[in-house]
């Protein structure tokens, strides 16, 4: 079915596909800009209070959607601070709820692959006597291609949840409706074999999206080293 | 250079957002997940939409969260099934005036077993004290929706402390009308719906109704434009537009003619 579905080229679906893509990579690049060097300053500075700061990014990782998706509604809604914007309902506030959601997964991810890294070469960047922010540059970068994976997780996370995207968006046909709430639109609606058929159909976008990237990586590093 | 990058690229998303709502017309409407599932609004809206340009765009959420979102000027137009709830609304000033649109009814569905004998009644009052006296699971709304609402007032007339049972033979799901007929089917307890949702409900399994025909049993929806003096951010004159479309012999002829399965799922009667 979920075969029949795709093949069929419903256009409805590809417009779901689509947006669902848009909205969780956007938040995933956002996250990223954010996280990183989140992460990357978490992993070099010392600082007073820098392990009640790790522990609050890891702790953060649990967010639930739910409560990042009420927070986004009530600071939203038109009776909210940001009810100027008339942003709710709109894929922008999901991109912001997603993003919400995973920069600190991102933060707290990259955080220890650039730790791991730092031991390795923070005797060579004292030598080179580099700034701490020329580290943190120099560790993102050398750090790239594992940070790609630390990318991968957080859009996984974003692509996957349901429960803040159906609050801020209102999961409005032709509007704001993605793979997560048209799967469960189906379910609600009793059609079980469809919202079944549209979760294979995500779990394949999530694997092409995962290949893409892995044979990007893989090619980049052949061209790194060769 | 990485803050200023966010905040250009968010500024950018949300100005795209605006012009594009600023292009077409478009109005946002609050409404049940009865309405939503039961596949109404892919029918009509369409045609509305031809007729108009106004494109609109449906929140669906049950009776008590959409009257909430409406409060919070999270809305254009509200259509909700829950009148007392809806009066309040208006005297409260949230919204400009409340019209009677459609109605259908309540059922009872339950399992083939029937395990609290209430099959093919119609005394609601009645099934309901059966269905408390066998302790035969009962799967609950519990959401404040206009289901929930009737199913309370349905107790209360009954003289059952249902809540008492709460996680006993009483179940409230707090979720919408599909998502409870799942539950209420994956334990094989009875379930108050609305007709609409059952009749388009594609997961019956052996379920059947078990109780229909009371009069108190009355589903009756309504529409009311939120009120713009309240809540600047209403489009009033294309909320107006679709309110007026819907009450008007075109619009009311529309929902009539909605079918599924040779069945009439809304019975249109709004004021002459």
């Amino acid at each position: 079915m979920a075969f029949a579905l795709v093949l069929s080229g419903d256009g409805d679906l590809y417009r779901i596909v689509a947006l669902s893509l848009r909205v969780s990579l956007t938040a995933t690049g956002l996250a990223c800009l954010f996280g990183l060097p989140l992460g990357a300053l978490l992993a070099v500075a010392r600082f007073r209070g820098r392990n009640a700061a790790l522990v609050l990014v890891n702790a953060l990782m649990g967010l639930p959607p739910v409560v990042v998706g009420l927070l986004v509604y009530l600071h939203l809604s038109r009776s909210g601070p940001l009810g100027f914007l008339g942003l709710l309902y709109t894929p922008t506030a999901m991109i912001i709820a997603q993003c919400i959601l995973i920069t600190p997964i991102v933060a707290a991810l990259s955080r220890q692959v650039l730790e791991d890294l730092n031991d390795e070469y923070a005797e060579q960047f004292r030598s080179l006597s580099l700034t701490r922010r020329q580290s943190m540059t120099a560790l993102i970068w050398d750090g790239r291609f594992t940070l790609l994976t630390v990318a991968l997780a957080g859009f996984g996370r974003a692509v996957a949840e349901v429960g803040a995207v159906i609050i801020v968006g209102g999961n409005i046909d032709h509007l704001t409706r993605v793979m997560t709430t048209a799967i469960a639109l189906e379910t609600s609606k009793g059609d079980l074999a469809l919202a079944l058929a549209l979760g294979i159909v995500l779990m394949v976008i999530a694997l092409g999206v995962n290949a893409l990237v892995h044979s990007v990586r893989m090619s980049a590093v052949r061209q790194a080293y060769a | 250079m990485g803050f200023r990058t966010l905040i250009s690229t968010v500024a950018v998303l949300a100005l795209g957002a605006g012009a594009a709502l600023a292009q077409d017309q478009s109005i946002l409407v609050q409404s049940t997940t009865s309405t939503a599932n039961s596949g109404l609004y892919d029918y009509l809206l369409p045609k509305f939409t031809e007729e108009s340009g106004i494109t609109v765009n449906v929140v669906a959420v049950g009776t008590g969260q959409a009257i909430k979102n409406a409060e919070n000027c999270d809305a254009d137009v509200l259509l909700v099934h829950a009148k007392a709830s809806e009066e309040a609304f208006v005297k409260a000033g949230f919204g400009v005036e409340r019209s009677d649109l459609m109605y259908n009814d309540f059922i009872v569905v339950g399992p083939e077993t029937d395990p609290a004998g209430v099959d093919g009644m119609s005394d609601a009052k009645a099934a309901m004290q059966k269905i408390a006296e066998a302790e035969a699971l009962f799967a609950s709304r519990g959401d404040d929706s206009g289901t929930h609402k009737k199913e309370l007032s349905l107790w209360k007339m009954a003289g059952v402390d249902a809540a008492a049972a709460s996680g006993g033979w009483y179940r409230e799901t707090g979720s919408g009308m599909g998502a409870t007929l799942n539950a209420a089917l994956g334990m094989n307890a009875y379930a108050l719906t609305d007709r609409a949702t059952w009749i388009s409900f594609e997961n019956k399994g052996d379920f059947n109704i078990a109780v229909e025909g009371d009069p108190e049993l009355f589903n009756q929806y309504g529409v009311i434009l939120v009120n713009p003096e309240r809540c600047p951010s209403v489009k009033a004159e294309a909320g107006q537009a679709f309110i007026d479309w819907l009450l008007s012999d075109a619009g009311q002829q529309e929902i009539a003619g909605y079918k599924l399965n040779d069945k009439q799922l809304f019975f249109p009667n709004a004021p002459k």
